[in-house]
């Protein structure tokens, strides 16, 4: 464990490797290595490169309807009782998620890449939403896979995807969810790696993936910060968003690593409880191993196998997280704590009565923790919550739990 | 056991003393019957193999087909753990103390067992070398307790490999290196002899150690193209396709022999 008073510079990681401390890395098969160096080095040299940052804040302007505002929820804050709870609006984006912000930045670089075929992986469907979206705005081949159960359960993104032009494969190996939809997208990478980009929805996978979909979302912590300056003159108490591979969260955070004094905490998916063992929160319950190419805390037995997650929220129904997250809670810089279904249930009834806006099942976990928090800060405080996508597509879902028909 | 035995190194010495391609049938530990592994190992050997990778059964097998994720899925549903692989390792060490058992899998079995506790579990049982599908070089340094307890780490190159890291895994590799025959996952359709002899070749002129080829190789044909001019070919999918659906043992052993002997057959008159 790194002490916290260790890290000097949160915004320093990570080092060359992809390494954030003792997590992150490239833990790939051997096929991959190359093709994950000419993507780093591409994305190094996009990165600093004005014409491409120009052309990413072009369409985060323009096709994506950038800045998404801070919304205080004045009743949602009177209700709680405590610190004031003001939302991140990211469910505003186009396609209603933070996810669009990523995968913009990504279909860039496989444009300046030459790649004309777009491979993705999704749980809710929500990356691939985005995914094809931007797929279909760039001209772009695209193909997504997708967990046979996670089908089942999110039929309405599937057709979506399938409208703007996407190809849906479904996986039917190991627990059918998003952890195998991204192994069978990596098999088609290694298979493609000549003309196809992968572009991974989540700060999760080898380097330089963690970093890049960290610096492609950091545009919501960035924006935030400013708005929350110009807005409220202050910084907030404490910042709250859901972590399932934790983009969202990253997003939000980054900006705001720097300024000790802001508390930073995650709300993982607990699912039925911690003590069930039917859960998803990986940095609450796991410990330390490799999946998907980088080290992370990951749910998995004894013998190393990883195990399958539960989650009312299908994009939190993952059983790793992004290695910077590993890193944060090592480091002592985040918390992460547990959110249960029937908690972010709760919360998304109430944000929905008392604020008028229906958030993602995923989002509601974050509402719940910002609850949470408000409850313990006096009423001046001011507790951030990363509303991180609508909740349109839960519809089913929710009514499908209360036994309504629809 | 004897201590500080090389068996890869003795084994691939062996070969070109006798003018022999050496012959690595894979399978997936645990699969078909549990019960039979070790008979199973015993028949490989007899009907030909000269070095046994076995495959440790892990839940997300990103780099590998669908004949050896089902395997994997199957084992891991009739309990197998790393704990079993290894007693069936010490089991066939009783009779055969000089093929070499590498163990193929990937890093997160590793990491919870503990890297420098596995290694030690490992070489106890006669284990000799590791083969990890997601620790490339770059990650050298996760695996470093795995050699210091003694095993051989095989590493991989592919067509994708080039300079300078393909110097740096030729040095790096022990016992053999493995290389890849094309960009893709284990068993799919994609052999080209040639294109592989090529690369084979350049791979020769960086270093000296034994060259085994693998994925795509199905048959005793396609053993042959690529016996003849690499150090050894490794079978998996097919092998374990093959073995899939034996009930007994007896008939799992027979499984083995039918498809490893005239594969067997076709290295050795080649030369």
């Amino acid at each position: 464990m790194t002490p916290p008073t260790a890290i000097e510079d949160f915004h320093a990681w990570p080092d060359a490797h992809g390494r954030f401390g003792a997590f992150g890395g490239s833990y790939v098969a051997e096929t991959l290595v190359a093709p994950l160096g000419e993507l780093a080095r591409a994305y190094d040299t996009l990165r600093t490169d004005p014409a491409f940052i120009a052309e990413f804040e072009r369409d985060l302007a323009h096709y994506v309807g950038r800045p998404s505002p801070i919304y205080h929820a004045e009743r949602l804050s009177r209700m709680v009782g405590g610190a004031q709870i003001l939302l991140k609006r990211e469910d505003l984006n186009h396609t209603g998620a933070h996810k669009i912000n990523n995968t913009i930045g990504q279909a860039l670089v496989a444009r300046h890449m030459g790649k004309r075929r777009v491979i993705a992986e999704t749980g809710a469907g929500q990356h691939g939403v985005a995914t094809a979206t931007v797929c279909a705005r760039f001209g772009l081949d695209c193909v997504v896979y997708m967990g046979a159960t996670d089908i089942e359960r999110q039929k309405i993104n599937v057709y979506r995807m399938k409208l703007l032009g996407a190809q849906v494969v479904p996986v039917t190996s190991g627990s059918r969810t998003l952890k195998d939809a991204l192994n069978e997208a990596m098999r088609d990478w290694v298979t493609h790696v000549a003309d196809t980009f992968y572009i991974i929805g989540t700060v999760a996978g080898p380097h330089p993936y963690p970093r890049m979909v960290r610096d492609f979302n950091a545009v919501v912590g960035r924006e935030a910060r400013a708005q929350m300056l110009a807005q409220y003159g202050r910084l907030p108490s404490v910042l709250t968003a859901c972590v399932g591979g934790g983009s969202n969260a990253i997003g939000l955070f980054h900006a705001f690593l720097q300024d000790r004094d802001v508390r930073i905490v995650g709300a993982e998916a607990a699912g039925e409880g911690i003590a069930s063992g039917r859960h998803a929160a990986s940095l609450s319950a796991g410990r330390p191993g490799v999946l998907h190419g980088n080290r992370t805390y990951l749910l998995c037995d004894d013998d190393g196998q990883v195990i399958e997650t539960h989650s009312v929220s299908a994009g939190l129904d993952y059983p790793g997280v992004g290695p910077e997250h590993a890193f944060l809670k090592d480091a002592g810089r985040a918390s992460y704590v547990g959110v249960t279904d029937e908690e972010a249930l709760a919360a998304f009834h109430q944000l929905a009565r008392s604020e008028g806006i229906l958030a993602a099942l995923e989002s509601s976990h974050a509402i719940a923790q910002a609850i949470k928090l408000a409850r313990e800060l006096p009423v001046d405080a001011l507790v951030l919550c990363n509303l991180s996508g609508r909740g349109d597509k839960d519809v089913h879902t929710i009514a499908a739990r209360e036994g309504i028909a629809l | 056991m004897k201590a500080g035995r090389r068996r890869i190194d003795d084994r691939f010495a062996d070969l070109v003393a006798k003018g022999r391609t050496g012959l690595i049938p894979f399978i997936t530990a645990g699969d078909p019957l549990p019960g039979a592994m070790v008979a199973l190992m015993d028949a490989l050997v007899d009907s030909g193999a000269d070095l046994i990778e076995l495959g440790v059964p892990f839940s997300d097998p990103m780099a590998d087909g669908p004949v050896i994720q089902h395997a994997s899925e199957r084992a891991l549903a009739r309990g197998v753990g790393l704990r079993q692989v290894l007693d069936w390792v010490r089991e066939f060490r009783v009779r055969d103390d000089d093929t070499p058992v590498v163990l193929m899998g990937y890093m997160n079995p590793v990491e919870v067992h503990g890297a420098a506790r596995f290694g030690e579990d490992a070489v106890a049982a006669g284990v000799d070398g590791v083969l990890l599908v997601d620790c490339p070089i770059e990650e050298w340094q996760a695996a470093e307790p795995l050699r210091a307890a003694g095993l051989d780490q095989v590493l991989l190159a592919a067509p994708t490999t080039v300079e300078p890291r393909l110097s740096a895994v030729c040095a790096a590799t022990r016992g053999f290196l493995y290389y890849v025959s094309f960009a893709g996952i284990t068993g799919a359709d994609g052999l080209s002899p040639e294109s592989v002899r090529e690369r084979v070749a350049q791979v020769r002129e960086r270093s000296a150690v034994p060259i085994a080829v693998g994925f795509g190789v199905r048959d005793a044909g396609s053993a042959a193209a690529i016996g003849a001019f690499a150090d050894a070919v490794v079978i998996g999918s097919a092998l374990v396709e093959r073995l899939a659906g034996a009930a007994t043992e007896t008939d799992l052993c027979h499984r083995a022999r039918d498809f490893i002997a005239p594969i067997r057959a076709a290295l050795d008159c080649r030369r």
